[in-house]
């Protein structure tokens, strides 16, 4: 096969996804001088970064003057149970502020204080208020300015462009990769000198899931196959908040900012449960009774946090205890009031989609009635382990940031440090790519077998007239991953997963694609299905190895977090690299911190 | 449960028809929702763009009964009973089925001269609330590019896209003219060039607007004010005429003063 078999494209640095981080990446990029396209399977502007509500976490100082780098360092830490990547929550605690102010010169418009400043919100595990933001609409705050800044600078995009698998060189290095045009099926291939994943999570694989169609975990399952690791891959989050009814939007975000701005939560007794959940290592700093709690709302000196504030994985358990236990809603959640809290006025100027949300698609007026809520699958922790400067990963010429990196957040993240993270390591990924590239790095061929492997493993579901309808294949698999490795695992249902996967792997190679390849949503899905279950398994395998309970993984036959377990990541290989092939686990050390940083995290306790 | 047909438009660049399907309708479905169910069951090829169904990212755009509608954020318990009809956006060229080709905006935002702040004081600008609002009533924009469809200066007249950017632009311009730190001035563009003139005001666009934005009134009318402004204050037209100024062209020409 020769170059000229298909549409092709050179470049320095190619982009994977179109969102915050891939954006980021392509700016920095572009900036240096360099050659640079950027590859999305939507259209520009519609990446999941613009479902993202609450904010962006910085440490400015602009609302409480004691908060800093050192402060917001720590609270990741905790966050994330100590699973972190201590040197990425170091350089993303000390550069958010920058990465903030940064897109103000390219157009955002943020809430001010009333000095003029950027307003900074309230959110869970954040000591003080420090989420920049816009109303509830700050990803696509994020999200439209970074579009609006690649595309005056001349950036090349390919929008609707499915990338289906990366492409190696003679070196092992990666070389770029082949990918399809929705609009017509024809394929394309791109080389590049470094190609940078900014493919976002893996959430479509959960039944109720506040991702869109997109979070099939192409990236994490693309870097497996390249030959990179993934790290903590059990540690999922269940965002407290989803919408529970109607069933047609059961999953979908309701943003952590309606508890930041005063909103609590309730059981059908009309209990603020939450205070029944404080664990030890949260309770020094947060208060014991509603009195304290509603006081904290206006001076944070004047008492401690309310527990609705505790990181997101708390109040995903609470919530789920208490359905458990049987006080839940009607439909299964629980109440979350802000409407008997704060005036209508309020609600409407400061979260104006979510009024917009529950009156248009569930008839319910926040400003009077309380939402029904409950966990619903949002992010992943885990994701392709990298090298907190420069974003690169075990694979030469390939780097990654944005939510298909792992590291960060360790065990459980917290609202609002995405966008940051978006922001802080999208850049850094551009200038890892771009050094890569200005040392010589990449160029030495292209591995066009693989390119011819990949385009008959796309085409084999055309060939099968009789075989399974990749919808039904999704929809079993959603089900199968939210019983067996849903918020809450035990080791015999992890185990029937990671069987069941196995038979998922039979399935998708039978299926039959109806229909031609000019944008073909049921073929585009057979394209995904791969991707999803590369994925899936070292969820599964993960959630099988990690003995404990930490963040965003919890088991209920070890209840506990087992300090044996916070002194390494779980990471997994492909064995193979090709989809079907085995996955591998093991133990990665975490890095040693310094002492200096230590210190942080001991004054805190 | 209930049934429901849905009439699909369904075709390609070269032309197409309507196809019936008959399919079950739940409790508190939005169109998306039974799109999806067709995909799933008997038209797993059926075409149509989404992404996060949650009227945010403003992908699922089309004609609902005639109307344009974010498919996901119409309900099908407030549609009138009887069949739902689904077409694609009329002012774009098909792809398939449903899908549009929306690049003539892509191109549109190509053309349109970036933010141009003075340097960041050092912790960052200081810009008041009320002077951020009147752009980011704009910034609420989800690209749904349904104020476009439905404009009539293009949605009848192909050949008006060549010298016409449309509301959504019209917006854009309206927010980096109003932005507190902006340097660029932009008014010449959009009346030689984007063809504010064409716009007639009719509201057409902020009707159809899901994020409910004023474009008329709070954009389009104090944009048109502000370039006619440019234009036919004698001081600023003779400036013009001294630098640089030597002709005007036909979409000046049709510029009006708002009523």
């Amino acid at each position: 096969m020769s170059e000229a078999t298909y549409e092709h494209h050179d470049y320095d640095v190619i982009i994977i996804g179109a969102g915050g981080a891939g954006l980021r990446a392509a700016i920095e990029a572009k900036q240096r001088g360099l050659r640079v396209a950027v590859i999305t399977k939507s259209l520009l502007g519609k990446a999941h970064t613009v479902m993202a509500e609450g904010g962006m976490a910085a440490a400015m100082g602009n609302v409480y003057a004691e908060d800093n780098w050192m402060v917001h360092f720590r609270d990741t830490m905790r966050g994330g149970k100590y699973l972190n990547n201590y040197r990425m929550a170091e350089l993303h605690a000390k550069e958010s502020p920058e990465r903030v102010w940064e897109l103000e010169q390219w157009g955002a418009l943020f809430d001010r204080t009333k000095d003029g400043r950027i307003l900074q919100r309230d959110f869970g595990g954040h000591r003080y208020a420090r989420l920049a933001h816009v109303g509830d609409r700050t990803g696509l705050e994020l999200i439209r300015t970074l579009q609006q800044k690649v595309v005056s600078m001349g950036t090349d995009v390919f929008m609707e462009c499915k990338v289906l698998q990366l492409v190696h060189d003679d070196d092992g290095n990666v070389a770029g990769c082949v990918a399809y045009w929705r609009a017509t099926g024809e394929f394309v291939t791109f080389k590049a000198k470094a190609v940078i994943l900014a493919t976002g999570g893996v959430g479509k694989s959960w039944k109720f899931t506040s991702n869109s169609w997109e979070g099939t975990g192409d990236g994490h399952a693309m870097a497996l196959w390249a030959g990179a690791k993934l790290i903590d891959m059990e540690c999922i989050q269940f965002h407290p908040t989803g919408m529970v009814w109607p069933l047609s939007v059961r999953g979908l975000l309701v943003t952590e900012s309606v508890r930041g701005d005063g909103g609590v939560l309730r059981n059908s007794e009309g209990k603020r449960f939450m205070f029944d959940y404080v664990v030890d290592m949260f309770r020094a700093e947060t208060a014991d009774s509603e009195d304290e709690a509603d006081k904290w709302y206006d001076d944070h000196s004047a008492g401690r946090r309310p527990p609705e504030l505790l990181p997101r994985d708390e109040v995903a358990r609470a919530i789920n205890a208490e359905v458990k236990a049987g006080r839940g809603s009607p439909h299964g959640g629980v109440f979350l009031d802000i409407g008997s809290r704060r005036s209508a006025e309020f609600i409407r100027r400061r979260l104006p989609s979510m009024y917009h949300q529950f009156m248009e698609l569930a008839g319910v007026d926040i400003t009077r009635e309380s939402m029904e809520i409950g966990p619903t699958c949002h992010y992943i922790m885990g994701g392709v382990q990298v090298d907190a400067e420069t974003a690169a990963t075990a694979v030469g010429g390939l780097f990654a940031a944005g939510e298909v990196a792992g590291g960060l957040h360790g065990a459980n993240r917290l609202g609002g440090n995405s966008l940051s993270d978006l922001v802080v390591f999208g850049r850094r990924a551009g200038i890892g790519a771009a050094e890569w590239v200005e040392s010589g790095g990449g160029g030495a061929g292209f591995n066009y077998g693989e390119v011819e492997a990949a385009v008959n493993e796309a085409l084999a579901p055309f060939e099968r007239a009789e075989g399974e309808n990749p919808y039904d294949i999704q929809r079993d698999l959603q089900e199968m991953m939210q019983a067996n490795v849903g918020i809450i695992r035990t080791q015999s249902e992890v185990d029937e997963a990671i069987q069941k996967l196995e038979e998922f792997t039979e399935r998708v190679k039978k299926i039959s694609v109806k229909g031609g390849r000019a944008y073909n949503p049921g073929w585009n899905l057979a394209t995904d299905l791969p991707a999803m279950l590369s994925v899936s398994k070292c969820v599964a395998h993960g959630a099988s190895e990690r003995k404990e309970s930490r963040g965003g993984h919890t088991r209920e036959d070890f209840p506990k977090a087992d300090p044996e377990f916070a002194t390494f990541n779980i990471a997994h290989a492909s064995h193979g690299g090709r989809w079907d092939s085995p996955v591998t686990t093991d133990h990665a050390p975490l890095l040693v911190m310094p002492d200096e940083l230590k210190a942080l995290l001991e004054e805190a306790k | 449960m209930a049934e429901v047909t849905m009439r699909v438009w369904r075709g390609d660049a070269n032309g197409g028809d309507f196809e019936n399907y008959t399919v079950e309708q739940n409790e508190g479905e939005v169109v998306l929702d039974v799109i999806h169910r067709i995909q799933a069951t008997e038209a797993p090829d059926l075409a149509c763009r989404w992404n996060c169904k949650a009227g945010k990212c403003g992908s699922c755009s089309a004609e609902i009964n005639g109307k344009p509608r974010l498919m996901c954020m119409t309900r099908m318990d407030q549609l009138p009973e009887g069949p739902v009809t689904v077409t694609p956006m009329k002012t774009f060229p098909i792809i398939r089925d449903l899908v549009t080709d929306v690049s003539f905006n892509y191109v549109q935002a190509q053309k349109v001269p970036a933010l141009l702040p003075p340097p960041m004081p050092e912790g960052g600008y200081r810009m008041f609330q009320e002077d951020v609002e009147r752009g980011q009533e704009f910034r609420k924009c989800i690209e749904c590019f349904m104020c476009q469809d439905v404009c009539h200066v293009i949605r009848d007249h192909e050949e008006n896209k060549v010298h016409y950017a449309g509301p959504r632009f019209f917006i854009r311009y309206a927010e980096l003219e109003m932005h507190p730190l902006d340097t660029n001035d932009r008014r010449d563009l959009i009346r030689e060039e984007m063809g504010l003139g064409y716009c007639n005001i009719t509201k057409c666009c902020t009707e159809v607007c899901p994020e409910h934005i004023k474009i008329t009134d709070n954009a389009i009318i104090p944009l048109k004010e502000r370039v006619v402004d440019a234009h036919y204050d004698p001081v600023a037209w003779l400036g013009r005429k001294i630098r640089r100024k030597t002709k005007r062209s036909a979409d000046e020409a049709a510029v009006q003063p708002a009523p």
